[in-house]
């Protein structure tokens, strides 16, 4: 039987492997492409957040007066649009990735799970960048909000940043439970959070009670945090330390549940 | 000879289910080798231990002298797809570029469509394309890299017969460049037409690892039918018998009971009834279907190794989406 060795590929080039960069490359374009022939999808997600400064801010007499004001209206919606992102792309993303019969087949590809995962991030910040494109037009033209463009270049990238514990919540999800079950979930999670931490009406105006049960949540501390870099208003104390603090337990529930996911399925 | 493949004594459950009792398996360069077996034999489950996608509970898997698991040993490894399993939203070339970026020297993209007889749809989204082209799609994944071990699950399910042939051919000459192939099937005729050497698979183990004709001749049994006014022990002492049932609803008074019978050469069974005197009516002979065949093989083997016989093949294939433990 060994005789037939000659082959047309020679052993020497056997190890061919391609840079992780290229990688990371090949799979964020492959799950680009994969989200946007949904047109759908992506729209709802650009527009719902603009909409919502439409209707909600644009016709306040306050958004139109004082820019401070505007800009931290504007800037609330922002962060319920990078959260709203984030939990719906790796919520539901990543619950309805693990159905496909597609995943196990990449698993056999030389590529280890790193790419896959960079690529996963990669499209999520993508895409939450995205929804705020026509948000921020829509603050620039229809209200008083101002910011630098340093300022707001600076905002664009901490907004990541300071939605990262979303970010990991929408991985706990969507590494748990089925896409059907994720998309209840994240419905569940999102618009209460969004509500409470002040995304919708502003804090400034919540019952006290609501106030201080609100500062312990990390949809108000990410806001007030954005507000400062947007603004320069003082954020609440414990404001950093609360989204720390969120960010440590949802990134520990996301990787739990990778791990088991994984184990589960691959082991 | 250089073992691509090596598997050596392993052994995978499913929670109370052993998929893989104890196998152990090697495959050499230039190798095409049929894995056959009933469903859930433990076809899928030894390529997903081989592929990386699955760690084995105790043994040994080796891929080009590698851990499976790990991606740098994949790095010449070619597989497919389940047919069902292309993403639906992206263009035939899209899905090519993407798995063709994995490896150091891919095909052509041009190149690989043609030799499946899929030029021309570089642009369909794998959601429009017809069974048969997603399936020859899917075959072709697995060359894209220009890998020197192919695996194949299944890889003409739900083709016709041409597209079949086609696919065959393809293969062929794909081995012909020098590429070794390991391909499952559960029909004879399929692994008859590529396979130099065949392993059965049945109850996770390994029933039968041999050159294709002597295979063939062990598992070319026939069914034989007949009426017997006689007890079953009767028919089990003649020669070659594998396996006796007895239909109930056809009992006929006078002729005695129906029996069906399979057994492995049925010109000598006929003869050693007829000189054992035993009064029998309404013989028939035909060929017994591949699952019958290896349910001889499973009997062989259990009474081989003294065991009783294997019970039914109730591993699950290891494929699909794994339903235990689901969590919630």
């Amino acid at each position: 039987m060994s005789t037939t060795t000659t082959t047309a590929v020679p052993a020497s080039t056997a190890q061919g492997t391609v840079g992780t960069a290229r990688l990371v490359l090949l799979h964020t374009k492959f799950q680009f492409l994969e989200t946007v022939r949904i047109p759908i999808a992506v729209i709802g997600n650009l527009l719902f957040p603009t909409l919502a400064v439409f209707f909600f801010v644009v016709p306040q007499p306050a958004a139109q007066e004082v820019p401070a004001v505007a800009t931290a209206m504007v800037g609330q919606l922002a962060m319920f649009a990078v959260m709203s992102t984030f939990l719906f792309s790796f919520g539901i993303g990543v619950a309805e990735d693990r159905a496909q019969p597609f995943e196990p087949y990449m698993r056999t590809l030389p590529a280890g799970a790193g790419p896959r995962m960079a690529g996963r991030l990669i499209n999520g910040c993508i895409f939450a960048l995205m929804a705020l494109v026509p948000l921020v037009l829509v603050g620039w033209f229809l209200t008083a909000a101002e910011v630098s463009m340093a300022v707001l270049l600076l905002a664009a990238a901490l907004i990541l940043v300071i939605g990262a514990p979303f970010l990991m919540l929408g991985l706990a999800i969507g590494y748990s439970i089925s896409a059907k079950a994720a998309l209840a979930v994240v419905q569940v999670v999102l618009f209460p959070l969004a509500f409470a931490g002040g995304l919708f009406m502003p804090a400034e105006l919540f019952p006290d009670w609501l106030d201080r049960f609100s500062q312990f949540l990390p949809s108000r501390a990410g806001r007030e945090l954005l507000i400062q870099v947007l603004t320069g208003s003082d954020a609440y104390p414990l404001a950093l330390p609360v989204l720390l603090g969120w960010g440590a337990l949802f990134t520990a529930l996301a990787v739990v549940a990778y791990r088991r996911d994984q184990g589960r399925r691959f082991h | 000879m250089e073992a691509l493949i090596s598997v050596r004594s392993v052994t995978r459950s499913f929670g109370d289910v052993v998929a893989l009792d104890d196998v152990s398996l090697e495959v050499g360069a230039g190798e095409m080798v049929g894995l056959l077996g009933p469903n859930g034999a433990g076809k899928t489950t030894l390529l997903s231990l081989v592929n990386g996608q699955r760690k084995p509970d105790s043994g040994v898997v080796r891929l080009f002298g590698a851990d499976p698991r790990k991606p740098a040993a994949r790095a010449m490894l070619g597989t497919t797809p389940q047919e069902t399993g292309l993403p639906p939203t992206l263009k035939v070339g899209e899905v090519v570029d993407f798995v063709a970026g994995h490896y150091g020297d891919p095909m052509p993209r041009a190149e690989l469509l043609e030799r499946f007889d899929l030029a021309g749809l570089a642009g369909r989204q794998t959601g429009g394309l017809s069974g048969g082209q997603k399936r020859r799609l899917a075959v072709a994944l697995s060359l894209v890299g220009r890998p020197r071990l192919v695996l194949l699950d299944e890889p003409t399910t739900g083709l016709d017969v041409e597209g079949r042939r086609a696919l065959w051919q393809a293969l062929r000459d794909y081995h012909a460049d020098g590429v070794t192939i390991v391909l499952t099937s559960h029909y004879l005729e399929e692994v008859e037409a590529l396979a130099r050497r065949v392993v059965v698979i049945g109850g996770g183990r390994v029933l039968a690892d041999d050159a294709l004709p002597a295979v063939l001749d062990r598992v070319s049994v026939r069914r034989v039918a007949l009426a017997a006014p006689v007890p079953e022990s009767e028919l089990v002492r003649l020669p070659g018998v594998a396996d006796i049932s007895t239909d109930q609803a056809e009992s006929t008074a006078g002729a005695g009971r129906r029996y069906s019978l399979l057994v492995s050469d049925s010109d000598d069974f006929v003869r050693a009834l007829v000189a054992s005197n035993v009064p029998f009516s309404g013989l028939e002979v035909r060929g017994a279907s591949l699952e019958e065949a290896f349910l001889t093989l499973t009997h062989q083997h259990a009474a081989d190794r003294g065991a009783a016989p294997e019970p039914a093949f109730a591993a699950p294939s290891a494929g699909g989406t794994a339903s235990h433990g689901e969590g919630k």
